[in-house]
């Protein structure tokens, strides 16, 4: 009998077991559409793919911010409350105060930026674990959406609406301008992370914080810096919600931090930081996507089987990283 | 004379309950290699924290170049041309060697790195150190000394004023410290003012040329390496007469017994690690492992205890045939381990340094079965005395004691447990030469009390002084048994090695 530690040792004897979570997801996405395709005729057609792109642009962006803090070896809980509140600013904005689009926008993304700052340098000078912090956002983010209103606004500015509905076309089908969007954050995102210092030092910190300052790396930057783009990223992906939406609600976004945080891990992320890819976090999230999709396809099946299935899939894989993870006595 | 590049004036520290440094004077000039010297504990790695401003400083002031200066991180350290190996291996093992070496001052192009020449680069700087690796490979995956090789290589290439290299060669072997010494002098000759901390007191001798002693936190004095004897060092590094070691040397050898030995490893090995290896260990008696870096000592270590599963050959104890499933059944057949990782493997630094001490006797009883505190207090206090732990204080957090400390904090939680085999790697890097020569002299009392230990060190000298036979290992086969009679000596066994003659 092969034991856990005897497969663990020989996973992590291998040179590439970087990528090897990667490949995990790869195959479990290509087993899942798969399967639809083989069940359901209609789900060959490539729009299906599309449409989880169309239904998820959000949930990329706020998971692609959600990468880099856990990267660091942080997480960030307060990105579903940053979302919800900035489709209720913008919407406020919007509709009761009547300001036009391209004041509000900056602002919202501006606001997402400052609370994702004010939480990193909490984290860093404070030295309190991000868990609390973002928490604490958390709640003080979705508070202030209730303070602004309780009720769903409707948002019907023209650009919004433009964004909505207009559609970018290849042949017979179709994205939507936020997928664009969000496409272009994911590669921002990797280059990023691969090619420049900020990434690099990202990586250097998840990998060991107290090494990463004794070898003269600017941390703090770097730390409050990874809180800064989630806060951005959340404001964003609140914005591409709120296309998709055409409303602001405090109710929007209510448990997206796991979400986020879930597509991360599957994407193969490690929970402890320093490694993992964006291309993953992409990956995560058309799992989580083709998931509801097949659940739909089918009908018969409750939405909460999504859930049920991300948990089992998370198990999965936080089981498969403690496989290649190297032994830590 | 020449100017000094950096003074550093009437130093201050003092962590809670501990008075790490007062008045310490200290300066460097460019050009040279000037040893810091003294015990574990004495406050060689504070000051150079004080310095570079991983700690506040609390008295007196440091001038760099002439100029007044007061660090507020590493960062600013390094900016200002001070580049530094701290004593603990302070590197990302998730990144690659390449990156661990230039992280942080990548070569860029508009703000894109450029990792084609990144691991060039690192290659080459690596190869001026002979070290002929994958640049590419996660630096987690290579040994502790090749680690350490590739933290110096980052720190040299930093081309800073002065050099910090705290305890650089604590795990690195003969080779690789010529070759470091090689690129030491080059830099020296550039006008590089390097500090030098190392608890082998030939390396000073060999490339120093100033010593500062630190006793207990003050400074004893400065002196130049030519002025100043062996033996007149020690006794200002411990303030007394070292006799241990001369008490050692005449320990009669142990003659080998026709019994049932107590391990007895036969074709054992494992792919990748080490080639089939036979060896016997009876009880009572000492087994050096010598041979070079990478050589296959540590493996052999770790197949005997079970930490990796053999994939080929018997292992028997008490001449049964045992199949080792990982540390746990190990402990059952009372085999301890002490790894030369004290870092990663070993040491929980948030736990006192009582909690460290008790936890492998805890975990061997069961945690259902609580080690009475009176019995802990008993056995804490003892081992601290016997090890010379310093601060002598139980309950105090083992990340704040000295690495040597530290180190022995290990060495006495796996001697408490009493077991019929104590597999010792590295047991005695970075500890001062007096705790060297208690731990020597445990490590035979305790073989002559009928325990078994499988004793692994770079250093040769400390390997013949306590074993009754020697393995020796070169490219990862066990090449000669030697036992250690008249005949032995350093040269022998570097013999041995070099020629890789096959018994
Ligand atoms: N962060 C800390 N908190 C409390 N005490 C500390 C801390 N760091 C060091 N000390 C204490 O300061 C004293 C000097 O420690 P230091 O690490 O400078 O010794 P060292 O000379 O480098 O010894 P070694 O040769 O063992 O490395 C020790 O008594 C140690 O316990
Ligand atoms: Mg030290």
């Amino acid at each position: 009998m092969t034991t856990f530690a005897e497969v663990r040792s020989r996973l992590a004897g291998t040179r590439q077991r970087r990528y090897l979570p990667l490949y995990a997801t790869l195959a479990l996405l290509a087993l899942m559409y798969g399967s639809g395709v083989v069940q359901y005729e209609a789900f060959s057609d490539p729009q299906v793919v599309l449409n989880v792109f169309i239904d998820n642009g959000f949930l990329l962006v706020v998971a692609v911010g959600m990468t880099f803090v856990i990267l660091t070896g942080g997480i960030d809980l307060s990105v579903g409350a940053v979302v919800a509140l900035t489709t209720m600013v913008s919407a406020t904005l919007l509709e009761g105060q009547g300001w036009p689009a391209f004041a509000v926008l900056p602002l919202v993304l501006l606001m997402g930026a400052t609370l994702g700052f004010g939480m990193g340098c909490i984290i860093h000078y404070f030295e309190i674990q991000p868990f609390i912090v973002t928490l604490a956002g958390m709640f003080l983010a979705r508070g202030l959406c209730y303070t602004i209103g309780t009720s769903s606004i409707t948002i019907d500015e023209p650009f919004w609406t433009t964004m909505a509905q207009s559609k970018v076309r290849f042949g017979d089908n179709f994205i939507s301008p936020s997928v664009v969007i969000a496409l272009v954050v994911v590669l921002v995102a990797a280059y990023v992370l691969a090619f420049t210092r900020l990434g690099r030092n990202t990586y250097a910190i998840g990998g060991n914080p107290r090494s990463a300052h004794l070898m003269g790396l600017p941390v703090a930057r770097t730390r409050i810096g990874v809180y800064t783009i989630s806060g951005f990223c959340s404001a964003l992906g609140g914005v591409l919600l709120s296309f998709y939406m055409l409303s602001g609600n405090s109710l929007h976004a209510v448990g997206m931090e796991l979400d986020a945080i879930a597509a991360v891990v599957i994407g193969g992320t490690l929970l402890t930081g320093g490694s993992g890819f964006v291309l993953g976090t992409v990956l995560g999230v058309l799992v989580l996507g083709i998931i509801q999709t097949l659940i739909t396809f089918d009908g018969r099946l409750s939405s909460w089987w999504t859930k049920i299935v991300i948990g089992a899939l998370l198990f999965a894989f936080i089981l498969l990283q403690r496989l290649i993870t190297p032994r830590k006595q | 004379m020449t100017e000094a590049i950096l003074t550093m004036t009437g130093i201050g520290k003092e962590f809670p309950g501990v008075k790490a440094l007062s008045e310490v004077d200290f300066r460097l000039l460019p050009g040279e290699v000037h040893a810091l010297m003294g015990e574990n504990g004495a406050g060689k790695s504070t000051l150079i924290k004080v310095l570079t401003g991983v700690y506040d400083i609390d008295q007196g002031s440091i001038v760099l170049d002439g100029r007044p200066v007061e660090f507020s991180g590493p960062l600013q350290a390094q900016h200002a041309g001070i580049s530094t190996v701290y004593q603990e291996i302070n590197l990302c093992p998730n990144l690659s060697v390449a990156e661990n070496i230039f992280i942080g001052r990548e070569p860029r192009l508009l703000g894109h790195i450029r990792w084609s020449t990144v691991e060039r680069r690192a290659s080459e700087l690596l190869r001026r150190l002979q070290l002929d690796i994958d640049v590419s490979a996660m630096l987690g995956t290579y040994s502790i000394a090749v680690q350490q090789m590739v933290a110096i290589a980052r720190a040299i290439d930093i081309s800073a004023k002065v050099l910090i290299l705290d305890e650089p060669t604590s795990s690195l072997d003969a080779g690789e410290v010529g070759q470091l010494f090689r690129v030491m002098r080059q830099l020296k000759d550039e006008g590089i003012a390097i500090l030098f901390v190392t608890h082998f007191l030939d390396q000073v001798y060999e490339i120093a040329d100033r010593i500062t002693v630190l006793r207990n936190g003050r400074r004893v004095g400065e002196y130049r390496t030519a002025e100043l004897t062996l033996i007149d060092l020690i006794g200002k590094m411990i303030g007394k007469e070292l006799e241990v070691l001369e008490r050692l040397e005449d320990r009669p050898k142990r003659a080998q017994e026709g019994d049932v030995p107590l391990v007895d490893a036969r074709e054992l090995g494992r792919k990748g690690a080490v080639a089939p290896f036979s060896l016997t260990i009876h009880k009572g008696e000492v087994v050096g492992l010598a041979g070079l870096l990478g050589s296959g000592r540590t493996e052999v270590a770790r197949l005997l205890y079970g930490a990796d599963r053999a994939d080929h050959g018997q292992l028997a104890v008490d001449g049964r045939a045992v199949t080792m499933r990982g540390p746990r059944s190990a402990m059952a057949k009372n085999i301890a381990f002490c790894s030369e990782n004290r870092r990663t493997e070993g040491l929980i630094e948030e736990l006192t340094v009582r909690e460290n001490i008790v936890l492998a006797m805890q975990a061997t009883r069961g945690w259902t079965r609580p080690i009475p505190r009176r019995r802990q207090d008993e056995l804490v206090d003892r081992y601290i005395k016997a090890l010379d732990i310093r601060p002598a204080n139980p309950d105090a957090p083992v990340r704040d004691l000295s690495g040597g400390n530290q180190q022995k904090v290990l060495l006495a939680r796996w001697l408490i447990t009493e077991p019929r085999l104590l597999i010792l790697d590295e047991p005695t890097r970075g500890i001062d030469i007096g705790a060297k020569a208690e731990i020597q002299r445990l490590v035979a009392q305790l073989s002559d009390g009928g325990m078994a230990v499988l004793f692994v060190s770079a250093e040769l000298e400390e390997v013949l002084r306590l074993s009754h036979k020697v393995a020796v290992l070169r490219d990862r086969h066990l090449i000669a048994e030697l036992p250690n009679d008249d005949t032995l000596d350093v040269d022998r066994v570097m013999e041995t090695i070099a020629s890789g003659a096959k018994p």
